[in-house]
């Protein structure tokens, strides 16, 4: 399956739905839209992975860099997952010390919310 | 059982091919279902970064792909051309040294993390990562 991106904005965040695989093809779309994203001034990011069915290293590492450009502005990047196939690769890379990981969109933004 | 080899042209589109073809024949081979999303996980980690390797140092040669059932092991084995002398050590994780780039000596610690049994073998003419999984019940090698 290929990759599908769409982003929308609540409040101060600005929430980015992934579906399908992440890896060495189509990792570089992900990381022109958070890039794009930050250039426009969103600072406070919050990827859903719910309907992402694969992620490789090469997606991790597109998360890991906008993570480190959101942090440039004081920002933020934060996941959505439940999956344990994809939360397993956060859990071996030892990144789920890196990421603010949510079990939901709603969760994340009460999250986000109380952190103003 | 007969060896199923594949080589492919060192783009990243094909990495998804390489993936679909480790996971049905895993399945094919016996591989517990769980473990599929191991061993096609692991396997994409090998290809890209096989990929990656050749992009950088010798685009116009192939990557090759060896997957056979072993003595009731599934064993697959990634070969690529690109001069790799030594493999990275693993360092603390600090996100400043990290970067989109940083995939290459990643994929390797992926790999090793999901794989039950990894093997790499460096050297200037290529890398060759060998992989297994128990492959638990015997399937007949003819239809």
């Amino acid at each position: 399956m290929d990759l599908k991106l769409d982003h929308h904005n609540e409040d101060r965040l600005t929430i980015v739905e992934v579906e399908g695989e992440i890896d060495v093809y189509t990792a570089p779309r992900l990381r022109e839209l958070l890039i794009d994203l930050v250039n426009k001034g969103n600072f406070h990011l919050l990827v859903n992975m719910e309907k992402v069915d694969f992620l490789d290293s090469t997606g991790l590492g597109v998360l890991v860099g906008g993570l480190k450009r959101v942090r440039a502005h004081d920002g933020s990047l934060e996941l959505v997952c439940t999956q344990e196939r994809i939360l397993k690769i956060f859990r071996i890379t030892g990144l789920t010390k890196v990421f603010g990981i949510y079990a939901s969109v709603d969760e994340a933004k009460e999250a986000h919310g109380k952190d103003k | 059982m007969a060896t199923v080899e594949l080589t492919f042209s060192a783009l990243p589109a094909h990495v998804r091919t390489a993936r679909l073809v480790a996971t049905a024949i895993a399945r094919r081979t016996g591989v517990e279902e769980s473990l599929l999303d191991e061993v096609r996980l692991a396997v994409g980690e090998a290809c890209s970064r096989a990929v990656e390797a050749h992009r950088a140092h010798c685009p116009g040669e192939p990557i090759r792909i060896e997957l056979k059932d072993d003595s009731g092991r599934f064993e697959v084995t990634v070969s690529d051309q690109a001069p790799s002398d030594e493999i990275k050590q693993e360092q603390p994780l600090d996100l400043g040294m990290l970067s989109d780039s940083f995939m290459s000596g990643f994929g390797i610690a992926v790999i090793a993390g999901l794989a039950d049994d990894v093997e790499v073998f460096p050297s200037p003419k290529g890398m060759r990562i060998r992989m297994s999984w128990p492959a638990a019940r015997h399937v007949p090698t003819q239809a």
